[in-house]
């Protein structure tokens, strides 16, 4: 099947800090792609690279048939979930709605069609007993489904997602990549999935893509996760543990990625 | 002053019928500043800019007495000065914080050159007053039409970019990525502001421009978040306070400004109970199935 997002001899850098080099990459349609890595290893810049945000120092970045461009019809883009205020003044709804026809210019006239569209869209994610709901008043796990809702407005072909389960609880966590899960397979649409965190996902993913110091590594899970590739990534020992279908890894290095200032340490930290 | 003289100065309903006919044009020029003030204002609460309204309203009062001071046009002289300042703010404060502090540098230097123009001018002292304070009752009818169109042009405006202004001022991370020109929406939007704001200060005056262009809108969110309803609601309330203000100020011997501010308190006021009397009962709009 042909690819629909394509990287050739990708590098990117900021300043002296390598995030990767020469990478070349295929995502197929209906794929489960994930990208993991430590804080500040460009997993967020790989998705500004496709959002058509953030510029490539060399090598290209195509979407379809054509290189990235901002606010490409293809994507959905699903943020990390950074709550809004209590008195933000939108409901869910119209939250929804921006994904629908927010973009578009003048006022929004001949309301039913998208008033149809955002009642879909909310059916969909399970949402349509809190449709009226200021936003603000949501809880962290009904606000990421809106975003679902809202991303999968356009029907995109492919699904970005940045941290999507950042800061929700375990059944939200299920409840929300399930939904991703279904798009991706449903619409046969790709999806591309940073995070820190690859068990929440574990059953869904097809490949993954892992950066850090510099280098990166993609494959299947089986092929990625284990303690020989990550400490050649990470250039020191660290160690893959498997257990009861989750993936622990144990031992990662302080700091692995240079002298960034939001760098947290991430020893002993579940991957 | 005793009681029945003061009281006989804020209302004061005597040959009410034939001043009603003099000041048609305020009226008139109430209720267009109304429908601006209550639009653009449901943005100023989204885009968290009441103190930007504030900064600008200052350099517009400095601009209108420069303008004052040497014998040209008021009305041009405050657009230019809120223009400016609406244009430095979109420019330079990106983020909030930097947006406060830049405001907090410019509002005492604007107001502080509009006072050295006023006190340079020797001319009457109402025109001073009026230009802190406003001076609707002296609108004819040339000003009415200058003032229509510009609030006609402005509204159209506003109309033109209200969808992805709207997305760019909710949730600008994802306007952003779905390629809304968020930074250029800004801009464009501060330029309306401070139109509007040098538009709004004929009425109420540099002072008070808040009360047309933020409380209204302020009011209506307290009672409802559904977008449509807000923006009707302002309007309503905007309008309400300007024409009330007037018609209430036509006998007394005050200027009009503190009937407008008073008016747009109260409704404020109110919708502020009764959101919060919703907001303990629960009532959010969420359906609850029985079980």
């Amino acid at each position: 099947m042909k690819p629909v997002v394509s990287l050739r001899g990708a590098s990117l850098q900021f300043g002296k800090r390598l995030l990767w080099e020469d990478l070349d990459l295929d995502i197929r349609p209906g794929e489960f792609f994930a990208v993991l890595g430590p804080n500040g290893s460009g997993k967020t810049s790989f998705l500004k690279v496709l959002l058509g945000l953030q510029e490539l120092q060399s090598g290209r970045a195509t979407l379809g048939d054509r290189p990235v461009e901002r606010g490409s019809k293809l994507i959905g883009y699903i943020p990390q979930q950074k709550s809004f205020a209590p008195d933000t003044p939108m409901r869910a709804r119209d939250l929804v709605g921006l994904g629908v026809d927010g973009h578009r210019w003048g006022l929004r006239l001949g309301r039913s069609g998208a008033n149809r569209r955002i009642d879909e869209l909310l059916e969909l994610v399970g949402a349509s007993d809190y449709a009226k709901v200021p936003v603000g008043q949501l809880s962290g796990g009904e606000q990421q489904r809106l975003r679902v809702a809202q991303a999968l407005a356009t029907d995109p072909k492919v699904l970005l997602c940045d941290e999507p389960l950042l800061s929700l609880d375990l059944h939200h966590q299920q409840a929300v990549s399930a939904l991703i899960n279904k798009q991706c397979h449903a619409q046969n649409s790709a999806v591309v999935f940073v995070t820190h965190e690859i068990n929440p996902i574990i059953d869904y993913v097809d490949r993954v893509l892992y950066l850090a110091g510099g280098r990166f590594r993609v494959g299947t899970p089986e092929e990625v996760m284990t303690t020989e590739v990550l400490s050649e990534l990470y250039g020191s020992h660290v160690e893959v543990i498997h257990a009861n279908g989750r993936i622990v890894v144990v031992g990662l290095p302080d700091a692995t990625t240079h002298h960034h200032a939001d760098v947290h340490a991430t020893a002993g930290k579940v991957a | 002053m005793d009681a029945d003289s003061i009281i006989g100065a804020i209302f004061s309903f005597e040959n009410y019928g034939e001043l009603l006919v003099l000041v048609q044009n305020s009226i008139w020029a109430g209720a267009v500043l109304g429908l601006l003030g209550g639009l653009v204002g449901t943005f100023v609460m989204k885009r968290d800019l009441a103190f930007a309204v504030h900064g600008i309203s200052e350099l517009s009062f400095a601009g209108a007495a420069f303008a004052l001071l040497i014998g040209s046009d008021i009305v041009f002289g405050s657009l230019i000065g809120s223009v400016a300042a609406a244009l430095l703010l979109g420019l330079m404060g990106v983020r909030a914080r930097d947006k406060n502090s830049i405001i907090g540098v410019i509002m005492p230097f604007g107001l502080g050159l509009g006072i050295l123009f006023l006190s340079l001018y020797e001319g009457r002292a109402a025109n001073k007053f009026g230009l802190l304070t406003g001076q609707i009752v002296s609108v004819d009818t040339v000003q009415l039409q200058v003032l229509a169109g510009a609030a006609v042009l402005v509204i159209a405006a506003l109309a033109a970019i209200w969808r992805p202004l709207n997305f760019a001022s909710v949730d600008p991370e994802l306007a952003e990525a779905r390629g809304v020109p968020v930074r250029t929406l800004a801009l464009i939007f501060m330029v309306l502001l401070g139109v509007s704001v040098a538009l709004s200060i004929q009425v109420v005056g540099a002072l008070l421009v808040l009360a047309l262009l933020i409380t209204p809108a302020a009011a209506a969110l307290r009672v409802t978040s559904a977008p449509v309803a807000v923006v009707a609601l302002s309007v309503v309330f905007a309008v309400t306070a300007t024409v009330g203000g007037i018609l209430l100020a036509l006998g007394g011997r005050i200027p009009i400004s503190p009937y407008v501010t008073t008016l747009s308190f109260l409704i404020y006021v109110v919708c502020r109970i009764v959101g919060s009397v919703r907001a303990k009962k629960g009532i959010n709009g969420r359906l609850v199935h029985a079980r």
